[in-house]
């Protein structure tokens, strides 16, 4: 058995701060205090695990698993796939990676989106797979469309994919967007702006990847994931009681 | 110039959005997708302890309770063992210690049921009041936050807490502390979330 060892810290100024004045939501929904830093314990340093069990195989393709009998969703046909990697550049095996987005015309499936783009009669909008023994995982699905927003008057969402991946411990838990590259709504986005570095926010840029792509069917794009990494267990660091 | 670090940055953080559910609670969304959602039972059925239901709501700096929120529930069981392979002990059969449950889209409330843990093994051998870890994710949050629930009738073990004697601040410590009161015979903790404002949360960076 692993002995359990702590996370390094989040570098919290590579991630959106709380408070975001372009981003109207998160006026109100910002704590002003500053968060209480608090050394890992068991209690975050473990999390939940998932098995093959809690998933079917179809989960992870967005092409057929709303779709009805010999039909498919309208819009563009891709691969994202990728590595759930940690801080230390080491594969995450047996990881839960879910992901959800708009159908091409950028209406989501979803009892409270009221936008005028279609719903696609074959198309849910969400998929989940385990990450395998190399850290990798992959989906089909297609490319989502912008849609408009309420924020400024006309703000639009570039094209993207929310993830959600959990690693081996609960302090690792993170939601996170991917985005496709060379879309010019990126940069005008008040989200996407939340993040402050400029080579933070080319890290949810996802990559078309011809190699992956599959001739007459398929184009692919790559998207690494990076997690929380952990101390080395060669220095003891003092977390006892287990 | 000096060696390079070869570490990777974190995946940066954004927010869940309005429409989180479509993934991760689908059924909420609207539609039947998975075969089996996940999340929905926590402790199962063999878990031993006391069957108790947390509940509450989580507020804005307005004042209004917020209407898209999931939270994500991790805890020990009645022993104090997480259900994961780095925390030695068994747990019991089909207790995940694992939820997720969503505010609901007309009042903002949110519940779920579970077991009472026990407490848990701290740093430096000190033992941690009985908590649970809650994560909580919406729209116009941009990363997620963590806060821990405690247990009004686990007075003196929250005094000795060395999660809770670090606040410096005593009157916020209360924030931390969910009321306990009966229901039908059944235990039901109240533990409000406020995301900002007059008695704000106590959120964690851990
Ligand atoms: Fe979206």
């Amino acid at each position: 058995m692993k002995k359990p060892a702590e996370f390094y810290q989040r570098d919290r100024r590579w991630h959106p701060p709380a408070f975001a004045r372009d981003y109207k939501t998160s006026v109100a929904r910002s704590p002003q205090y500053a968060a209480i830093s608090l050394e890992n314990t068991i209690s975050e340093i473990t999390g939940p695990t998932f098995g093959h069990n809690d998933i079917d195989p179809i989960d992870n393709d967005l092409l057929s698993n709303f779709a009805q009998a010999d039909q498919s969703p309208i819009g563009e046909r891709i691969i994202v796939h990728g590595r759930v990697l940690d801080e230390n550049a080491r594969p995450v095996p047996n990881t839960l990676v879910e992901i959800w987005q708009a159908n091409a015309s950028g209406r989501y499936r979803h009892k409270k989106d009221t936008y005028l783009g279609a719903l696609d009669p074959n198309f849910g909008g969400c998929g989940r797979t385990l990450t395998d023994t190399d850290g990798y995982y992959y989906f089909r699905t297609i490319k989502p469309g912008a849609y408009p927003w309420r924020n400024w008057v006309n703000d639009w969402r570039p094209a993207h994919i929310h993830v959600s991946v959990f690693g081996s411990g609960f302090a690792q838990r993170l939601i996170t967007q991917l985005y496709f590259e060379g879309d010019p709504l990126i940069a005008k986005c008040p989200i996407v702006n939340t993040i402050p570095d400029p080579q933070a926010v080319e890290q949810l840029i996802a990559v078309l990847d011809m190699n992956a792509t599959i001739p007459l069917d398929t184009i692919a794009y790559k998207f690494d994931i990076v997690l929380r990494g952990r101390r080395s267990t060669l220095f003891e660091n003092r977390l006892e009681g287990n | 110039m000096a060696q390079k670090l070869d570490y990777l940055k974190e995946t940066p953080s954004q927010t869940a959005g309005p429409y989180v559910h479509i993934g991760l609670s689908p059924g909420d969304a609207g539609f039947e997708i998975y075969s089996q959602e996940l999340g929905r039972d926590i402790a199962g059925p063999n878990a031993r302890g006391e069957r108790i239901r947390v509940e509450g709501v989580v507020i804005d700096g307005t004042g209004a309770p917020i209407k898209d929120v999931l939270l994500e529930v991790w805890q020990a069981n009645a022993d104090g063992i997480h259900a994961h392979p780095e925390h030695p002990g068994k747990v019991e059969e089909g207790f995940r210690g694992w939820g997720r449950v969503i505010t609901d889209f007309e009042t903002g409330k949110w519940g779920f049921d579970t077991i009472k843990p026990g407490p848990v093994p701290g740093r430096h051998g000190i033992i941690q009041a009985p908590h649970i870890n809650l994560w909580i994710v919406a729209r116009g949050i941009n990363l997620g936050l963590n806060t821990r629930v405690y247990f009004e009738d686990e007075e003196i073990a929250n005094a000795s807490d060395p999660v809770i004697t670090t606040i410096e601040w005593e009157h916020r410590r209360q924030t931390l502390i969910a009321a306990r009161s009966m229901r039908d015979g059944k235990p039901v903790y109240r533990f409000d979330i406020r995301i900002q404002g007059e008695d704000e949360t106590v959120f964690f960076d851990i």
